[in-house]
């Protein structure tokens, strides 16, 4: 390359080792793949996990949308997408979903379903879902090994014990295909459904924590509750019972950012920005 | 009778150990460090044999093995020799040829534990129900008011104020804090039970409470129970044969009464004549 910089910044052999990660995560769902997380020219912290996953699948002709907390244009979505538009020429960008074939996000999974022929890449802060009970990696590793799970449960339990219902509002611990139980990385519950026999491959990747995890296409993917007291989505509603809508496109099924205006008045708006705007492009024809 | 448990030369070393380790030490020589290399016996050639439904005795001063044992039989450690077979519904399982997930199987399922000292037996983060709850979730039953009704049937059985089982286990006194441990062991409906100590540092009217729930549970459940103390009271009380042992060696053997009316070894003769 003109600039001295390898395509996609990685060198081959990383991407390589990368790839060969994400093939035994791909054949082991849900199970945490240690990997060399690269140095990369931005803090541990700010999507490196995510963002060597995304340099190690890109091709030049892939079409890569970067999203952070559902919208395109936040400060971390942009440097990302800065740099891999810098260090992979040629490579095309997107704010649609529809054009995109490699997503990284953080956050969020996109309101719309995803298809087939799009892989979506998870920035993950945490990997691990047993940390919360469990401080030895070489502990966590065995209860992993052997699918015990009962402390995480018995934190469901005294959660329910305490406020009458599960409070985990994200990171919702989640079974897939039956055995291991994933960190989802910080989605809302509300997009923890999607995992669930989803069209597209889902990639996580942990740059501090050094692991990589999938949940490959039409997998389980199941979250953590107890048979009497069912998972429960983010519901929206007033306190008249009714379903909050976005201020801007007024979709009442998407998932809802709160803030408060310029009035001091709290208003609700679409977190998936490229999805409320098209949501505005329809209804105005 | 069934068998249930079938215990064969058990040892322990704590150290590098040497040839002359088990002739070097023992009762006749009144110690248990090795002179040779300086490693302390704690066990030597433990052999027996337990029942169904049986409470077995292990008593002798501090230092004499009989914790060690239960641990070892327990999984806290693995013996430096010896043999023991588990006889379950499902067959019989050599218990230090089982691979770790076998063993953590066992000790999750099948035995149960209720040590001296509650911080090893219970998690004093989450409640009482929730200590109970986790044995139960390793059992997958999934069911949270099941959980709980289960839980709140054992704290009752075990007399702890059932309102209470939703506060930390920290909170409560010592004598209740065993009791949630016992509900804990049980809560799997377990056939073999180890008590280390358990009335040990509690006062009498609670010693007895908990001595006579522990009667109760074994005849309503049948469970088999190895129980380890000092106090020649709880063995008199719970325990249908005892061991006696010094220096990590079984010096006497036999049933309670006969050993509490007729000791035969000296050391056993001076612990009965000292408390009585």
């Amino acid at each position: 390359m003109s600039n001295g910089i390898n395509f996609a910044f990685l060198d081959e052999y990383a991407k390589r080792e990368i790839r060969r990660s994400l093939i035994k995560a791909i054949c082991i769902p849900g199970y945490q793949v240690p990997y060399s997380s690269r140095e990369m020219p931005m803090g541990r912290g700010f999507g490196t996990g995510g963002l060597q996953l995304t340099l190690a699948l890109i091709g030049a002709d892939d079409t890569l949308k970067v999203i952070d907390q559902g919208s395109d244009d936040s400060v971390n979505a942009v440097n990302l997408r800065k740099f891999i538009e810098m260090t992979c020429p040629g490579i095309a960008t997107t704010t649609r979903l529809q054009e995109a074939t490699l997503i990284q996000s953080r956050h969020r999974i996109p309101e719309q379903a995803l298809r087939a022929d799009q892989i979506l890449v998870l920035q993950v802060p945490y990997p691990d879902a047993l940390v919360i009970v469990e401080p030895s990696e070489d502990k966590r590793k065995i209860m992993h090994g052997e699918a015990d799970y009962s402390r995480l449960l018995v934190k469901l339990y005294e959660d329910i014990v305490k406020f009458d219902e599960i409070t985990i509002s994200h990171r919702y611990p989640t079974r897939i295909n039956g055995h291991y139980i994933i960190d989802p990385s910080p989605i809302p519950r509300y997009d923890v459904p999607k995992l669930h026999n989803s069209k597209a491959l889902i990639l996580f990747g942990a740059g501090r924590e050094k692991k990589i995890y999938a949940v490959p296409p039409h997998c389980l993917a199941e979250p953590l509750a107890f048979d009497d007291v069912p998972f429960r989505i983010e519901d929206f509603s007033d306190s008249h019972g009714e379903r909050r809508a976005c201020k801007l496109c007024g979709s009442k099924t998407s998932f809802l950012d709160e803030f408060i205006d310029e009035q001091g008045v709290r208003v609700y708006q679409c977190s998936d920005s490229d999805y409320c705007e098209q949501q505005q492009e329809c209804a105005h024809g | 009778m069934d068998k249930i448990l079938e215990v064969k030369g058990l040892s322990q070393v704590y150290g590098p150990g040497c040839d002359l380790c088990f002739a070097s030490t023992g009762p006749d020589l009144e110690t248990n460090i090795c002179p040779h290399c300086g490693s302390i016996v704690a066990l030597h050639d433990l052999s027996f044999d337990l029942y169904k439904g049986e409470i077995l005795g292990i008593m002798g001063e501090s230092g004499s093995g009989k914790s060690t044992a239960v641990k070892c039989l327990y999984f806290d450690q693995m013996p430096y020799s010896g043999n023991a077979i588990f006889f379950d519904d499902s067959g019989q399982m050599p218990l230090f040829k089982l691979n770790p997930a076998q063993r953590r199987s066992l000790r999750n399922h099948r035995f149960g534990m209720v040590y001296q000292n509650p911080n090893l037996g219970l998690n004093f983060d989450i409640s009482a129900g929730g200590n109970i709850a986790e044995r139960l979730l390793m059992s997958q039953v999934m069911n949270y008011s099941e959980i709980r009704e289960r839980a709140r049937e054992l704290l009752a059985r075990t007399e702890v104020l059932t309102e209470r089982m939703d506060e930390l286990p920290k909170n409560f006194s010592g004598g209740m804090q065993q009791r949630v441990q016992i509900a804990k062991a049980l809560a799997t409906r377990p056939p073999l039970l180890f008590l280390d100590e358990v009335t040990t540092g509690l006062d009498l009217s609670v010693q007895a409470k908990i001595l006579d729930l522990i009667l109760e549970i074994q005849s309503e459940l049948n469970t088999a129970m190895i129980v380890v103390t000092h106090d020649l009271g709880v063995i008199r009380l719970l325990a249908g044969r005892t061991l006696v042992m010094k220096y990590g060696r079984v010096i006497e053997s036999g049933l309670t009464d006969q050993i509490l009316e007729d000791p035969q070894h000296a050391y056993t003769q001076q612990l009965v004549a000292s408390a009585l």
